[in-house]
């Protein structure tokens, strides 16, 4: 059954000359991607460099530092998918009075499908991944994830997948689908060229490392949990994670069921999702919500419990309401999964389908209500200081306020036949999510980066970046409200009504303003690493924190925690502090921590070959590096040095040296 | 902040119940149900003895029913007890998982079906 394919070659496959691009704006983007690759390879090299970032970094099995990747990855692939966005903003402000624009059909909507797919899976999906990755064994003090290896190996399956979206702007070209791809318009017979397989094996690979590292926290979460803390004392961000975690390995499986089942029909000439010989697209467009709705919520949730660890420390008190937190994340958790039809009202259920899920998509802004209380809460009478992770979270609450009220009204069956498939929607989820996962990502970056590096991030960037986004995303997306209301429809490459032209340059102007509070971050970030002696934080709890992560020096030791510490209350470092609990300076004991390994980086880098050869359809190298992968893995297996000590000296030594800067500390602060 | 006993406790995990060790007892019990849950549908089949063929196939996947939880209890060992809880747990959250997603998706799309086929006999069958 090999595809009919007109340019097929055994050894070659699909790949031809005709795979490179002749669009002049991808080769000047190509080009420019070139040069700066080779630069950095180049300055790389000549700084001798590379034998730093293998042995420190990507071989690394410290969940510390694989956070650090994601968060890296997420953020290089951010100024990606905001190209995209720029790209569709500017062509929709000039394409009025028979202007075509400066993109083609073919280009523009690879580039919307590129934005989608590249915004959720390989930004949002790594900022929290990696968030979860740094934070969640330091909260609970343990000393790394339960299966470090496999947490290295999820990362690199995850850039894996990044590595082949790149790919496909110089060598072939992105699906033109949309970002969920639904048939029949992702089928062979309308997407016959190489598209759409980009889309579908760069999704399976970083869906395995999704799916691993949520095998991976959970069963951190769940067995190493420092003695004392009950499941009733976790941070809520843990809890987030864990609620997080388990949505990721129930649903990342259906993904990978539909689009397998996808690829099926694309190469094997199957029939689950054709119009003809008894499929049935709609079944497509079913499953694939299955997942799809409960990965709004692996997003959103970790960015909640953020904003709870915010609201609490900048506002100097407990959280309020933390059981009713838990359980409102719980009940998400659980509701989350039986809404999915909201996405799909539309598509010819009959009113007792479209009631039922209408009325449970309804349901769950209680709980989400009650987190809001609950924030509004805590900071009522409290002493907030509105530091810039503060302002994001004030941010969030006001926005994504309106953003949820705008999803009520969708969820309404008869308001979404009205607004279904408009830039309403689109305004909709880019209010959810810029105003909940992005802002939540920003505010845990400035929160969080003190412990991370041991400085803290510049205010005044931080600022100026915080008011260009904010209004920024407000004056970009408040137009596609009107205009969704209007009926105008998403994806909508030229237009013929010119009245409609105002909306869409301030739209363009607002894409602009977050371009400048994108540079500003930048900025910031540079700004601080330039100056980073004069931001150091020495204390390693800079804002007062009040879970466990704040209690050990910043940045953490690999080892995090010389002795695990022992939990008798939520809030474990506030209660620590203020039983005024001494840090022990003697009496350590050597440590056994796990061995870095090549083995992650290189099987990842076989499976994205593997990938790579099923999208152009290389079949011997297909099955060579499929038989390579199994093979090397077993091999790796049999390696049973994965382990050593940290002799008890060296921490000792550790310890005195952090000893001595905490003494240093109190005595200017003292004098 | 610190407890010593537990300075070299990596990796392992704490205080979630006992380690489970299976004994020989259970899988002989579960062997032996097993065998007794698959040899009477046998016999059923084999023999004839429901006359309806709808009944017999009720009956006999009532009976593969129980066989699951038999399985599940002697040889995969779910219980409230072992791991605090959280092997009955990941099972339960499991099967209503598999409950909704079969359930919604048959709901969904037979509902579909209905209002999309005109053609079809019974075209506003489940409105």
């Amino acid at each position: 059954m090999i595809p009919t394919h007109s340019h097929w070659t055994p050894l070659l496959g699909r790949l031809g000359l005709d795979a490179i691009p002749t669009e002049p704006i991808v080769l000047v983007t190509f080009a420019g991607v070139a040069t700066g690759g080779l630069a950095l390879v180049a300055a790389l090299t000549y700084f001798r460099l590379w034998s730093y970032l293998w042995k420190e970094w990507f071989t690394s099995v410290d969940h510390k530092k694989i956070g650090i990747m994601y968060m890296i990855l997420g953020l290089v692939m951010f100024l990606r998918g905001f190209a995209d966005a720029l790209m569709i903003r500017g062509q929709q402000a000039m394409a009025f009075n028979g202007n075509d624009g400066y993109l083609n059909s073919h280009h523009f909507d690879q580039v919307f499908t590129a934005h989608g797919v590249i915004m959720i899976f390989f930004v949002a999906m790594p900022f929290v991944t990696g968030l979860m990755n740094y934070i969640v064994p330091l909260q609970i003090g343990a000393r790394d994830v339960s299966f470090p290896f496999l947490n290295n190996f999820s990362f690199w399956m995850t850039a894996g997948g990044a590595v082949l979206v790149m790919l496909s702007l110089f060598l072939g070209e992105f699906a033109r689908t949309g970002w969920l791809a639904y048939p029949p318009l992702s089928g062979i017979a309308y997407s016959p060229d190489v598209g759409v397989d980009y889309y579908i094996w760069s999704l399976q690979i970083a869906g395995i490392g999704t799916t691993l590292s949520g095998v991976n926290l959970i069963a951190t979460i769940v067995k190493m949990r420092a003695p004392g803390m009950a499941m009733m004392k976790m941070p809520v961000f843990t809890w987030t994670a864990l609620v997080t975690n388990i949505l990721i390995v129930a649903v990342f499986p259906v993904l990978t069921v539909v689009l397998a089942l996808l690829g099926l029909d694309r190469v094997f000439h199957t029939n689950f999702f054709t119009n003809d010989f008894g499929g049935s697209p709609m079944l497509y467009v079913n499953l694939i919500w299955i997942w799809g709705h409960p990965e709004v919520y692996i997003l959103v949730l970790p960015v909640f419990g953020v904003f709870s660890e915010i609201t609490a420390t900048f506002c100097s008190k407990r959280l309020f309401g933390y059981s009713s937190m838990v359980y409102a994340t719980c009940v998400i958790g659980i509701l989350s999964y039986v809404v999915w039809l909201h996405h799909f009202f539309t598509m010819g259920s009959g009113a007792s389908v479209n009631s039922f899920f209408g009325i449970t998509t309804m349901v769950i802004s209680i709980p989400t209500g009650a987190k809001l209380f609950n924030w509004l809460f805590t900071m009522y009478r409290g002493r907030i200081r509105f530091d810039l992770p503060m302002m994001w979270t004030v941010a969030f609450m006001l926005t994504f306020t309106i953003g949820g009220m705008t999803g009520v009204m969708l969820a309404v069956p008869p308001a979404d036949f009205v607004l279904h498939n408009s830039v309403f929607l689109i305004a909709h989820f880019h209010n959810v999510i810029i105003g909940g996962v992005v802002w939540g990502v920003f505010a845990a970056i400035n929160y969080w980066w003190p412990k991370a590096f041991g400085f803290k991030l510049n205010q005044f960037w931080g600022k100026v970046s915080f008011w260009c986004w904010v209004p920024g995303f407000w004056l970009a997306f408040t137009p596609l409200y009107a205009l969704g209301l209007m009926g105008v429809t998403r994806r909508t490459r030229v237009f013929d009504d010119p009245t409609l032209q105002p909306w869409y340059i301030a739209a363009g102007l607002g894409s602009l303003l977050i371009a400048a509070g994108i540079g500003a971050m930048l900025l910031q970030f540079g700004i601080s690493i330039w100056k980073r002696e004069e931001y150091k934080d020495e204390s390693g709890d800079p804002w007062g924190g009040r879970t466990l992560e704040w209690a050990t020096s910043s940045p953490p030791p690999e080892y995090n925690f010389a002795f695990t510490p022992k939990i008798h209350e939520i809030d474990a470092w506030a209660d620590m502090k203020a039983a005024g609990v001494q840090r022990p300076t003697d009496g350590f004991r050597a440590i056994l921590m796990p061995r870095n390994t090549w083995a992650g980086i290189v099987l990842a880098g076989m499976a994205t070959v593997c990938g790579f050869a099923l999208i152009w359809q290389v079949w011997w190298l297909a099955v060579l590096m499929l038989v390579t992968v199994v093979g090397t893995a077993i091999f790796h297996t049999f390696n049973y040095d994965r382990s050593f000590h940290i002799p008890a000296e060296h921490i000792a030594e550790v310890e005195a040296a952090r000893t001595a800067q905490l003494a240093a500390l109190n005595k200017g602060a003292a004098a | 902040m610190a407890d010593h006993s537990h300075a070299d406790d990596h990796g392992h995990g704490h205080d979630h119940g006992p380690a489970f060790h299976a004994s020989f007892r259970d899988y002989a019990t579960g062997f032996i149900l097993s065998v007794i849950l698959t040899a009477i549908p046998f016999w059923l089949v084999m023999s004839g003895a429901i006359a309806d063929k709808q009944i017999a196939a009720i009956v006999i996947t009532a009976f593969a029913a129980v066989q699951i939880v038999v399985h599940m209890i002697y040889f995969l060992h779910m219980s409230g007890k072992i791991e605090g809880g959280w092997n009955l747990m990941a099972m339960l959250f499991t099967l209503l998982l598999v409950a909704i997603v079969l359930s919604g998706t048959l709901w969904v799309m037979f509902h579909l079906n209905a209002n999309m086929m005109p053609t079809m006999p019974k075209a506003d069958g489940m409105g």
